[in-house]
């Protein structure tokens, strides 16, 4: 008997050398994740968790741009567009067991519509006013109902992982390749593979294909490189401009520049009425001209040459290029101007004496700049725009933090004056940036959950969104976020500065991989990537 | 004296001019970005070649060397005269003010140093300029750096309380503070230029461990701590040429534990 178990653990050995199960893929988090509950995802870290975890209804295949099922096997869109009706895969477990069915889909709708709740996520579905409604039809059918017609409505259902109603591990239950196994906060994330995930490949083996994936909590990009040169790491899911020149030159087959991406990276000043600021400096940051001579005077050709080498391209406003239908092509070049800048401040009042500039009150303008610490590129960015505005007799202090108390600063104190981060973007369809443009979203981060808009412009822009949201025609959704786009370059409440290329490093002991300009470009196929044993072995 | 102690106190002594000539020397701008020549290796215009952002590298070592070199001094003096205040005097007076100093030292010994700079220094205003931001952060170097100075000051005091000479002036009628001033001071001195020579390297390195964090003196200015954490790049540009700072510090540091002995031997 004991010589049976021998024998059949000695075969189960070589079926997991040879097959490569127990493989775990390493990569590191940037920052920690602020949450794990999908609808309240507002982070990169956290996005990461959702994605490689969350099981959707209907997902984005991001090579392709189209949608494809998951969840649900099919879904119909009636003709106003204010319902969707979906039909849900039978048979299909979370990762504790616990049956899938619609409730749970009516379950997670009706917790990421609830307005306490602040979901970022839910604001792309705030079409219209009135609530969103999910009938259960059956336990396999379920209809979402609108108060408005919702665009491109079946594509924002891949930011929704489905929670289940009933597990007791509550959020931690979920239905994508792998669900959270350990967490150790500030240090790692360790996912494991989902043994009730209902996706299987061609040939019929349930995927994923890897056993566990580790995320570690790793700031430091030098010590990433580090770690990633050493193989201790596959891959790196953005990578810095100098690294990847480096890279290019001493493995070129790990490093892979797959083109303009669509995240950007921009400044913005505090315009929060009450936040812990003198009110002359808030009176600046306030001021539209103010703000587009501060846009005017940053040379943001040299950012892309300097600090990315290259590597990126001036950002002419909300849109990335890369996103070819919604990107507005009527946006100028922006081209430094200190003349322009100069008579815009002067405009407002300014004047420029002794090199020094000053309000009309006499005060000295003078602002810091937060941005995160360990960021090399931002400090450099920061360091660059701290030199131009000097040009304009504007001093800078430039003050790096560590990231949770940035973002607490720029989400709960409001104690900042300017910051410099960047904008990711999972999505093409400007549906998804619904929590950065409605003035009531927490996300609107120049000024935040306003109960109305401050600006006539900022309602406006209000209007175009909710009416763009609403519309099933492309070619006037088109029309309307364009007009977005105008306003939004022409007030300045985000001062675009670049957007840089997708810079990856992808070790060759993962098959798989295929680098895309969308979120995320590496792992966006993660149930079929895979490590290749006898290649990780001559690899380290 | 040995040939060492010499030839540090040469080295620490050229150092010194070198960043005093800085000023004098309008050719040097260490915040210029020369946007067109970034990570350049050294040229006969750039003779250590430029920073990422293109900025004159020998020009921001030697004003860096002269932010750390005047300020650390400043912040060994700051914590020398509050090592004398709980060291030297609860030493020479004795009995209770003795214990609850000995006390004090165990604590501000015992507290996690590097924490308290960064919460003291992540809490200053956002808008604090960057020439307060160096005066700031070796301000706090200095406030927070007394312990190990007071407790030296402190044995040797108490050494100095207990011996035959001061207890014969005592007999001679001399009073107790003549007696700190006249006899005590002096003899505590040379003890005192030891501590203040160890003193300056460590506060240079506690400025370099505040700038790898992020927390040290703010950009423009750069100081050896902020230089130092170019370092960290040199793996992604392999421009190694930022590795001068490193031994600068290096020098800087054997240089003032030399002289620190020399003070000793002399004393």
């Amino acid at each position: 008997m004991s010589r049976r178990v021998t024998c059949a653990r000695i075969l189960l050995l070589v079926l997991v050398a040879t097959f490569g199960f127990g493989d775990e893929l390493d990569f590191y988090l940037r920052s920690e994740p602020k949450t794990f509950n999908p609808i309240l995802v507002a982070d990169d870290s956290s996005e990461t968790i959702r994605y490689l975890t969350g099981g959707v209804l209907i997902r984005i295949n991001r090579q392709t741009q189209q949608i494809e099922p998951d969840l649900a096997t099919s879904w119909k869109v009636s003709r106003d567009g204010k319902s969707i009706t979906f039909t849900l895969r039978p048979g299909v477990k979370f990762s504790d067991g616990t049956a899938f069915t619609a409730e749970d889909v009516k379950y997670t709708m009706d917790r990421l519509m609830d307005p306490s709740t602040h979901s970022p996520t839910g604001d792309a579905f705030r079409s219209g006013q009135g609530t969103v409604r999910t009938i259960v039809l059956s336990r396999e059918r379920l209809s979402v109902v609108f108060p408005a017609a919702v665009a491109g409505m079946e594509r924002l259902f891949d930011q929704v992982p489905i929670m289940s109603a009933t597990s007791p591990q509550r959020e931690f239950a979920v239905l994508g390749p792998f669900f959270v196994a350990e967490h150790q906060s500030g240090a790692y994330v360790l996912l494991r593979r989902n043994p009730y995930f209902w996706k299987r490949d061609e040939s019929g083996r349930q995927l994923p294909y890897l056993d566990a994936i580790r995320l570690e909590v790793q700031p430091n990009r030098d010590i990433e490189m580090l770690k990633f040169s050493r193989n201790e790491i596959q891959l790196i899911t953005s990578m810095d401009a100098d690294y990847f020149d480096r890279l290019s030159k001493a493995a070129p087959g790990k490093a892979v520049d797959a083109g303009p991406s669509l995240d950007s990276e921009q400044l913005w000043f505090n315009q929060v009425p009450g936040s812990p600021i003198e009110p002359y400096r808030l009176e600046w940051f306030q001021s539209h001209k103010f703000r587009r001579a501060i846009s005017s005077a940053i040379n943001r050709g040299d950012l892309c040459r300097v600090v990315y080498g290259g590597h990126a391209i001036p950002a002419r406003g909300p849109i990335s290029p890369a996103n070819k239908y919604w990107f507005n092509t009527r946006l100028p070049v922006p081209q430094q101007n200190t003349a322009q800048a100069l008579q815009l401040l002067r405009e407002d009042g300014f004047q420029l004496k002794a090199g020094r500039l000053s309000d009309r009150h006499g005060h000295p303008v003078e602002f810091s700049i937060v941005t995160n610490a360990g960021n090399r590129m931002r400090e450099r960015m920061a360091t660059m725009i701290q030199a131009d505005l000097k040009g304009i007799g504007i001093s800078v202090n430039v003050v790096t933090l560590d990231f949770p108390s940035l973002i607490q600063r720029i989400t709960e104190t409001f104690n900042y004056e300017a910051a410099l981060l960047g904008m990711t973007n999972m999505e093409l369809d400007p549906n998804t940036q619904m929590n950065i443009w409605l003035s009531s979203s927490d996300e609107h981060q120049w000024n935040p959950r306003q109960k109305s808009p401050a600006t006539p412009w900022e309602a406006e822009i209000d209007r175009l969104m909710r009416l763009q949201a609403s519309t099933l025609n492309d070619a006037r959704r088109k029309q309307m976020f364009d007009r977005v786009q105008e306003i939004v370059v022409e007030q300045a409440p985000f001062i675009y500065l670049v957007n840089k290329d997708t810079l990856v490093g992808v070790a060759p002991t993962l098959v798989g991989v295929t680098p895309v300009a969308a979120r995320p470009q590496t792992y966006w196929n993660i149930e079929r990537l895979s490590i290749s044993r006898g290649r990780a072995k001559n690899g380290k | 004296m040995k040939p060492a102690r010499v030839a540090a106190t040469v080295v620490v002594v050229i150092i010194g001019l070198l960043c005093v000539a800085e000023s004098l020397l309008p050719r040097f701008d260490y915040t210029a970005q020369d946007r067109l020549e970034c990570s350049s290796r050294p040229t006969g215009k750039h003779w250590l070649g430029t920073d990422a952002l293109g900025r004159d590298r020998f020009a921001r070592l030697l004003h860096g060397t002269r932010v750390s070199l005047s300020m650390a001094p400043a912040a060994a003096a700051v914590s020398l005269c509050l090592a004398f205040l709980f060291g030297a005097v609860p030493g020479y007076v004795g009995g209770l003010s003795e214990r609850a100093a000995k006390a004090m030292i165990d604590l501000m010994l015992a507290m996690p140093w590097l924490f308290l700079l960064l919460i003291a220094r992540a809490a200053l205003p956002l808008n604090t300029s960057p020439q307060m931001s160096v005066a700031v952060t070796f301000l706090m170097l200095g406030l927070l750096g007394w312990g190990v100075p007071a407790r030296v000051l402190l044995a040797q005091s108490r050494r100095l309380r207990e011996s035959e000479f001061l207890l014969l002036a005592c007999a001679t009628g001399v009073s107790r503070s003549r007696l700190l001033v006249r006899q005590v001071l002096p003899n505590l001195l040379p003890v005192m230029w030891t501590q203040f020579w160890i003193a300056i390297p460590m506060f240079v390195l506690a400025e370099a461990n505040l700038s790898m964090l992020g927390l040290g003196v703010a950009e423009p200015i750069p100081s050896l701590g902020s230089l130092l954490k170019e370092i960290e790049s040199a793996m992604a540009t392999q421009s190694y040429a930022c590795s001068f700072s490193a031994l600068l510090v290096l020098v800087v540091f054997v240089g003032s534990v030399q002289i620190a002995f020399m003070r000793k031997e002399v004393g």
